[in-house]
């Protein structure tokens, strides 16, 4: 309980350091003109005027925030359900590895965002050539934990399986699926991190509408405090989808795997 | 089946076993026949390194002998079954499941419903005395405790022969004597054919009601004793003590 108050305190102080060094460097001191690098008073209220405001850049920030998460979700949720399956498919049967094994190393090193480019010339700037981008940024860290997941499956725990009479399906839905869950959820963490981020790099170049292409639209406009309340919405939005999937990974994994 | 003299609930005759290995063949189990009769407690005793997990395989059907055959409850064994349950020395918990999920598994397995599962498995978890444990995750459990869940498991199951591979093998002393106690307990409520597998003299003289005594590499058979002493048994019996110091002397310390 005291530890707790004190690490409380320790990082409210770090944070309030920080905001007490940039609102003395602006504000007070004047040591970079306001145009250039904004106070944090004015980023806040830019933050909340942005709520209801469509101005500089025609869209509120509800507005963005709904646009990039209609991208990302259909991206991550696409390299979720694929790719998870893909992952167990092929750490289980071994002649599925083979076959899809080639392919997977063939698209694995290649980085999300690399393949924005193409996907502008074959899908355009709508949601889809985004969308396709987020999948295939999110779809391998998918696989390739759900893959590490089932081959931690233990021998004798599918000894046990088959003292009891269960067959191959029932071992990797009973035993193998089990034990993969804990790496599952991490591969979806960390699929959710790299969709988030390549979501902001493909409306940096791709858009009309979504957090990049805002605060892309306010270098232009020259509206560094929108740029900064962008950069704070990015950051809490994917904070909170993290916090979201880390109730899922409550639900799902029991017996306090994370060891 | 126990009026039936002649049946043998367990039917081992001539098994081997040979890895291939890359300078040759490594002979494992040589020529290893065994006959038990139903509720009878075998314990096969020897050193370590000698097979013994080896010829408990064979016999569960988790590996399959070079040669030689395995009748259990008068069918030939071709693979792992729920006649036959298995108590593992590394006790194999199901860590995603609590107490009462792991003691129904193989219920649930063989598609016995909710309710029926449940109070079966209830008798089980109290049978090994862990009534207040049901909800509980693995984790949470001592070692004792862990393998109490173990034998429930395999218990609930009711198959017609157990086998256990050392199952205190991991366990510390103390927690090693409390659970011989305890199964010779469970044993006393419900008692079930039993190959158990040990190279602890006292666990086997404590438990057994015959000890076949196993020779290193290959594994053979290198003496029987049949042990008739009243239970529970008591470990510094002179008897106890003299079969002890017997049997110790039997065994092959070279490895």
């Amino acid at each position: 309980m005291k530890k707790d108050r004190r690490y409380l305190l320790l990082s409210l102080l770090a944070v309030s350091t920080v905001l007490a060094a940039w609102w003395l460097a602006t504000d007070i001191l004047k040591l970079v003109p306001s145009t250039t690098f904004p106070s944090p008073v004015k980023v806040l209220r830019t933050l909340v005027i942005k709520f209801w405001d469509p101005n500089p850049d025609g869209a509120t920030l509800p507005q963005h925030v709904i646009a990039s998460l209609q991208v990302s979700l259909t991206g991550y949720l696409m390299g979720v359900f694929i790719g998870v399956p893909l992952g167990i498919c092929m750490a289980w049967f071994t002649r599925f590895d083979w076959f899809a094994r080639p392919l997977f190393d063939m698209l694995r090193p290649i980085p999300g965002i690399a393949w924005i480019p193409l996907m502008i010339i074959l899908f355009g700037i709508g949601v889809m050539s985004k969308a396709m981008v987020i999948f295939l940024s999110s779809f391998t860290a998918c696989v390739v934990n759900s893959y590490s997941g089932i081959k931690q499956t233990k021998a004798v725990h599918l000894w046990v399986a088959r003292t009891f009479g269960a067959g191959n399906l029932e071992m990797l839905f009973k035993i193998a699926i089990p034990t993969s869950l804990p790496l599952v959820l991490t591969g979806m963490r960390v699929a959710l991190g790299s969709s988030w981020s390549a979501l902001v790099a493909a409306e940096l170049l791709a858009s009309t509408q979504g957090l990049g292409f805002m605060i892309m639209q306010c270098r232009g406009l020259y509206r560094p405090d929108v740029i900064i309340a962008g950069m704070i919405t990015i950051g809490s939005v994917g904070a909170f989808l993290t916090w979201l999937l880390s109730l899922l990974e409550r639900r799902v994994v029991k017996g306090g795997r994370f060891s | 089946m126990n009026s039936n003299e002649s049946f043998f609930i367990i039917d081992c005759e001539g098994l081997t076993k040979t890895f291939e290995t890359p300078n040759g063949e490594f002979e494992v189990v040589a020529d290893f026949s065994l006959k038990a009769r139903s509720n009878e407690f075998v314990v096969l005793f020897g050193p370590g390194q000698c097979g013994k997990t080896t010829l408990l395989n064979m016999m569960s059907g988790l590996e399959t002998a070079s040669t030689g055959s395995v009748v259990v409850n008068g069918k030939a064994v071709s693979g792992p079954g729920p006649e036959r349950g298995v108590v593992f020395q590394s006790i194999a918990l199901f860590p995603w499941l609590t107490v009462m999920g792991n003691v129904e598994y193989g219920l649930k397995m063989r598609g016995v419903g909710k309710q029926e599962r449940r109070g079966r498995a209830q008798r089980y978890i109290e049978l090994v005395g862990l009534q207040g444990f049901e909800d509980a995750f693995p984790v949470k459990l001592s070692g004792g405790m862990k393998q109490r869940v173990g034998i429930a498991r395999a218990y609930c199951n009711e198959p017609a022969v157990l086998f256990m591979d050392e199952p205190f093998g991991a366990l510390d002393a103390q927690t090693r004597y409390l659970m011989q106690e305890e199964l010779q307990r469970i044993m006393s409520v419900e008692k079930r054919t039993t190959v158990f597998v040990t190279n602890n003299i006292e666990e086997a003289l404590y438990l057994a009601d015959r000890i076949v005594v196993l020779a290193n590499c290959p594994t053979r058979i290198k003496a029987e004793y049949v042990i008739d002493l009243p239970r529970p048994r008591d470990y510094v019996d002179s008897r106890f003590l003299a079969l002890r110091q017997e049997i110790s002397g039997m065994l092959d310390r070279a490895l």
